[in-house]
């Protein structure tokens, strides 16, 4: 990367992998498991945090200095519901229907702990190009790992892929359902998120052995 | 940093500061946004309706309204009247799409007051429809649609929608293999009204039973397909004195 210095490169790509958001620092979870299982959600969300996170992350570095500490996080609330009303409303007044599609990650995006994790380890003690960065890193990094839930609960869950019905059609019997093939149904409640993004923690681990705490 | 930003005084001003800033920055882009917004939700009201008697743009899988630009036009062609049921009586009222259910609804709950019922009649290839609005609550929140029934009280389409279902289960309501198979189903018995029921396990899942009063739910959204049934036999039975009227 000849745009980025070494050190700032490594702001992205750390929490891609070795310091993941979710499998590694294990925060912004419950949004991995309630909107995961369908692909195009998980595509949505990750898109969503990805602009509130790199945003927010230069709005709290330029705000750095002059935050009280005392109330610091409710500083960092406010900054990351004021975004997200301001491009609701601008979304619901230019285009209405991806403000419909969007509606409902609203809520899961001002409570996403990636969010505030971010805003609270990062932001505040670096300058606002660096925060961005680590912006735009963690939330592709939960972004990943958010597609990855998502691709294997949708194709197992529902034998689709962006609703497309790649296996072919359960009701028809068609497809590899016609050799017996069922969906698993089971994937698709937050339970088999838990379990599913429970074996990317272990393949991970399983790859990277520093990674595991002792 | 010069400024002392422990200080009580600091931490007070700069609280206040900061919600009269946010304040007047959110309350400014809501007022000067607010016009653009109720129109955008004018212009789905009536794409909603169209949708459900059947006036849409749906290719094989997806669900595609009428375009923005002739919704207007095609809501005056296919909408021929819209009457507004109060009790016993029937008024014809041009801008009937626009009563709010919600607030009827909740003005309803004062037992002096006669809820305002929209209703209206389509007319697409000579066939009468009429759309009843719906509106219940869902798993997180509110849950609404639009249901077209034939002369004979048959469910010929319906358009559901949601203000925040679980994306990939409950937010499948307003997908075409859930509102499809609505098409054709049964709500009344004879005379009886039944309701139609998001059934889990009735083992129909084409439904081809189309008196059974029950359709197939979606795996793993229980609580919002529980809730469909309800706002349905909750809002059609309002009006089923008045449909029944029709059928004679």
């Amino acid at each position: 990367m000849g745009l980025l210095s070494k050190k700032d490169a490594k702001l992205i790509t750390d929490p891609l992998f070795d310091n993941n958001p979710i499998t590694i620092q294990v925060l912004g979870i419950c949004s991995a498991l309630a909107i995961t299982a369908d692909l195009k959600a998980s595509i949505v969300m990750s898109i969503a945090v990805l602009f509130v996170l790199g945003l927010g992350n230069v709005v709290i570095s330029l705000m750095r200095n002059i935050i009280p500490s005392k109330i610091r996080i409710i500083v960092q609330l406010i900054v990351v519901a004021t975004l997200v009303i301001i491009v609701d409303i601008i979304l619901k007044a230019f285009a209405y229907e991806l403000s419909k599609t969007l509606s409902v990650f609203v809520g899961l995006i001002i409570t996403n702990c990636i969010i505030m994790g971010r805003f609270e380890a990062f932001a505040l003690a670096n300058g606002p190009w660096k925060s961005f960065l680590d912006g735009i890193g963690n939330s592709l990094g939960y972004g990943a790992i958010l597609v990855i839930v998502g691709f294997f609960r949708e194709l197992l869950g529902s034998g689709t892929l962006l609703g497309i019905k790649v296996l072919g059609d359960p009701i028809e019997k068609t497809g590899v359902y016609a050799f017996g093939y069922e969906n698993n149904g089971f994937m698709l409640l937050a339970p088999m998120a838990l379990i599913t993004l429970g074996i990317i923690i272990w393949v991970q681990r399983a790859r990277n052995t520093s990674l595991i705490e002792n | 940093m010069a400024i002392n930003t422990d200080k009580n005084s600091y931490t007070v001003l700069f609280a206040t500061g900061m919600v009269i800033i946010v304040g007047a920055l959110l309350a400014f882009m809501a007022s000067s946004f607010k016009e653009k917004i109720t129109e955008n939700k004018r212009i789905e009201k009536q794409q909603n309706i169209l949708y459900a008697m059947g006036v849409n743009e749906n290719d094989e899988t997806s669900v595609e309204f009428v375009s923005k630009s002739i919704v207007g036009q095609e809501f005056s062609k296919y909408i021929v009247k819209q009457y507004v049921v109060t009790g016993n009586e029937v008024v014809e009222d041009a801008n009937a799409y626009l009563i709010d259910i919600k607030k009827e609804a909740a003005a309803a709950k004062d037992s002096n007051y006669t809820r305002r019922l929209p209703l209206f009649v389509g007319e697409k290839d000579n066939v009468t429809f009429y759309i009843v609005p719906v509106r219940g609550k869902g798993l997180w929140d509110a849950v609404w649609g639009y249901v077209a029934i034939d002369t004979q009280l048959v469910i010929q389409g319906v358009y559901f929608d949601h203000a925040g279902e679980t994306p990939g289960l409950g937010s499948n309501i307003k997908e075409r293999f859930f509102m499809d198979d609505f098409k054709g189903e049964h709500f009344m018995d004879g005379d009886i009204f039944k309701g139609v029921a998001v059934a889990k396990g009735n083992a129909d899942p084409k439904n081809n039973r189309k008196t059974d009063f029950a359709v197939d739910a979606i795996a793993g959204a229980t609580i919002t397909g529980d809730g469909i049934s309800a706002m349905l036999k909750k809002d059609l039975q309002l009006y089923v004195p008045y449909l029944k009227t029709l059928k004679q």
